[in-house]
């Protein structure tokens, strides 16, 4: 191999991540910092995480985040599948690609924008029954599903057009009903692209502030919300700690999620490659 | 090898047999599409009926019509007498297998054989014991546990085989059964699946674009071109007497002469041909007007290459070896006659050592007997 072209690659790799991961590392660094300060490093120590675990704020913001976490995940897989399931089988319309691209658009929507537009919504609908009058978890939560269900449905609609049809065809040929087809058949193999959405769409609501900010109530706050009003007074060792097992969540998550994508990707090569043998 | 001609397996031509399968005036079009146009067959118990014609010729649609995953636009469907209109994919007594096989990724071999017996809420024992005997059937004895991706080509075709007949259907739909197969598989897999549908009796109608496929399987074949069906006969009708040039031309290869009918008797025609540069004598009435333009085929392996001139006055022409290809089994000559026309002729390659053979460049006549030609009119 060229020499002079590795020392360029080298250089050029760990310039690349260097950009992108010492602003993390020595905030993970910083969290086992004894001192009080947080630019003078004073020894290692755990008790900022131990102090994390007393402050009730906190974990009330974090259990909250959690909660609405775990809840639009959930919500935006059910509706994030089901369109991705029209948009894989609906078969050819007119206005097809349209549609596909407008299930897309919110991926790259400006965040204020999608904030802004849901916390009006949610004004203007207060009066009405079953629109919830504070805001508070269960606007955050929709707010959420809408932010997260693109994310799923772009997943789910990927695996769902990489799935041969006749396998559908198949189980209904050897007698299957069009809904045990679905339960039987075409859940299983969706399943891990189902998985990995929630995953996905977990660590987006965690990690949410801008929208969670235009959609919360007064007196409500998410973890991203509690550290950015925190962090306003000030950065402590503390809030390293806590941002730190934040990274570890969402790192974990995601590795889950894309391990559980490259293997069913996998599979699937397996598959096709083995009928030609 | 193709179901033996036994007495009384050729019910097509018994006048009184019921037909098994009724396909009655079926049209179906995909919006101003006519992918099938007006197709009726009649397909026999026990018969290997193939579907054979080019990709897009409707032979898939048609099959698709039977299994119940198309409506036809119009034209009924018959089954063993019982009209399929309005009859669900999971409630025909009717099975497929497909192309890509389509076996449950997720499932192992066991439970994808199973699959079709659990539909229908069998006790477990029963269910447990068919699909060993399928297993047993197709040879897939102790490989139950395995996942498809685990399994050989070959293997997933018997676990799809299986899967499509352990229900018992009353018709079998193969679609390009030995499509993903490597040929020396397909040759040996084509005679396993004519075994089996021998020893259980189920009805087959197979798709396929591969004529040698349809020639080794079936007990009749019907050409399908752009929808419609232009010839249903036994393999050997449709080589040796096809009704028209494209099932002359799609099946096998043959040599195809244009002319013009100038004694057109009770029985013999001649036909004057500048195709071929000469007259073609054929030894059997032909139902046209006179004058009519047609056209004479005949098949390379029926054409003789010799250096003396044959005798008679019809039927031969003389040109030059072009080309020869040595297939082992037998040899190719390709001959440029005077008119300029090219022919292709095949010869055995009876002897190991032969002597004296024709080379290339070489002169010589190419001629056939009165009866190999047939004659086409459209």
């Amino acid at each position: 191999m060229n020499r002079n072209r590795s020392v360029f690659l080298l250089s050029a790799l760990v310039f690349g991540f260097a950009f992108l991961y010492v602003p993390i590392i020595s905030m993970i660094v910083f969290s086992f910092n004894e001192s009080k300060l947080v630019t003078v490093w004073g020894g290692f120590s755990v008790k900022w995480y131990g102090e994390l675990f007393h402050n009730r704020r906190m974990l009330e913001a974090a259990w909250l985040s959690v909660r609405i976490a775990a809840v639009s995940a959930t919500c935006a897989v059910i509706i994030g599948t089901m369109a991705g399931f029209a948009l894989a089988r609906f078969g050819h319309f007119r206005t097809r690609t349209l549609f596909s691209g407008m299930v897309t658009a919110p991926l790259v929507m400006p965040e204020v924008i999608t904030g802004l537009s849901l916390l009006l919504l949610f004004v203007a609908l207060a009066p009405l029954p079953f629109i919830p009058d504070t805001r508070g978890f269960s606007t955050i939560t929709i707010a959420h599903i809408t932010l997260t269900m693109s994310y799923v449905a772009v997943i789910v609609q990927s695996r769902l057009s990489s799935m041969d049809d006749s396998l559908e065809e198949a189980a209904l040929d050897l007698g299957a009903r069009p809904w045990k087809v679905f339960m039987v058949i075409t859940l299983p193999i969706i399943a891990p692209a189902m998985i990995s959405g929630w995953l996905l769409a977990f660590t987006l609501s965690l990690d949410d502030l801008v929208i969670a900010s235009f959609t919360a109530g007064p007196s409500t706050n998410t973890l991203p919300m509690m550290i950015f009003s925190t962090v306003r007074r000030g950065i402590t060792p503390e809030i390293n700690a806590l941002a730190t097992i934040m990274v570890g969540i969402v790192t974990i998550f995601v590795i889950t999620a894309g391990v559980l994508m490259a293997r069913q990707e996998r599979r699937r090569q397996l598959e096709t490659r083995g009928a030609g043998r | 090898m193709a179901a033996r001609p036994d007495e009384g397996t050729a019910p097509w031509l018994d006048p009184k047999a019921q037909p098994y399968i009724r396909i009655e005036n079926v049209t179906k079009k995909f919006g101003e599409f006519v992918a099938v146009d007006d197709v009726t067959l009649n397909v026999y118990r026990g018969e290997i009926f193939c579907l054979l014609g080019g990709s897009g010729c409707g032979k898939t649609t048609l099959l698709r019509m039977l299994a119940g995953f198309e409506r036809p636009t119009s034209g009924r469907i018959f089954i063993d007498g019982v009209p399929m209109e309005g009859v669900p994919p999971y409630e025909r007594p009717v099975n497929m297998m497909f192309q890509s096989y389509a076996l449950f990724p997720h499932m192992t071999v066991e439970q994808n054989v199973a699959f079709g017996l659990k539909q229908e809420k069998l006790p477990r024992d029963e269910i447990r014991d068919r699909v060993a005997e399928m297993l047993s059937i197709v040879k897939l004895n102790g490989l139950e546990k395995r996942k498809p991706h685990q399994l050989s080509g070959g293997q997933r075709q018997r676990v799809a085989l299986a899967r499509s007949l352990v229900k018992r259907p009353k018709l079998l739909l193969l679609d390009e059964p030995l499509g993903a197969l490597d040929k020396k598989l397909r040759e040996h897999t084509q005679f396993e699946l004519v075994n089996i549908q021998e020893r259980l009796g189920v009805t087959f109608i197979v798709v396929t674009h591969d004529q040698e496929e349809a020639m080794t399987l079936a007990s009749r074949i019907g050409v399908m071109n752009q929808g419609s069906i232009v010839q249903v006969g036994t393999p050997h009708d449709i080589y040796e007497f096809p009704n028209s040039r494209f099932v002359a031309e799609f099946i096998g290869n043959v040599n195809m002469f244009e002319g013009r009918i100038v004694e057109d008797e009770p029985d013999h025609v001649t036909i004057d041909s500048p195709d071929l540069g000469g007259v073609i004598y054929v030894g059997h009435g032909v139902s046209t007007a006179p004058d009519a333009i047609v056209w004479a085929a005949i098949r390379p392996e029926k054409m003789v290459l010799s250096r003396e001139q044959p005798p008679g006055e019809y039927n031969r022409a003389s040109g030059i070896i072009k080309e020869i290809a040595y297939m082992g089994d037998l040899s190719i000559y390709i001959v440029q006659l005077d008119s300029g026309r090219r022919v292709r002729v095949t010869k055995p390659n009876t002897y190991r050592h032969a002597e004296n053979e024709l080379t290339w460049d070489e002169r010589v006549w190419v001629s056939w007997d009165e009866s190999s030609s047939v004659v086409v009119t459209e």
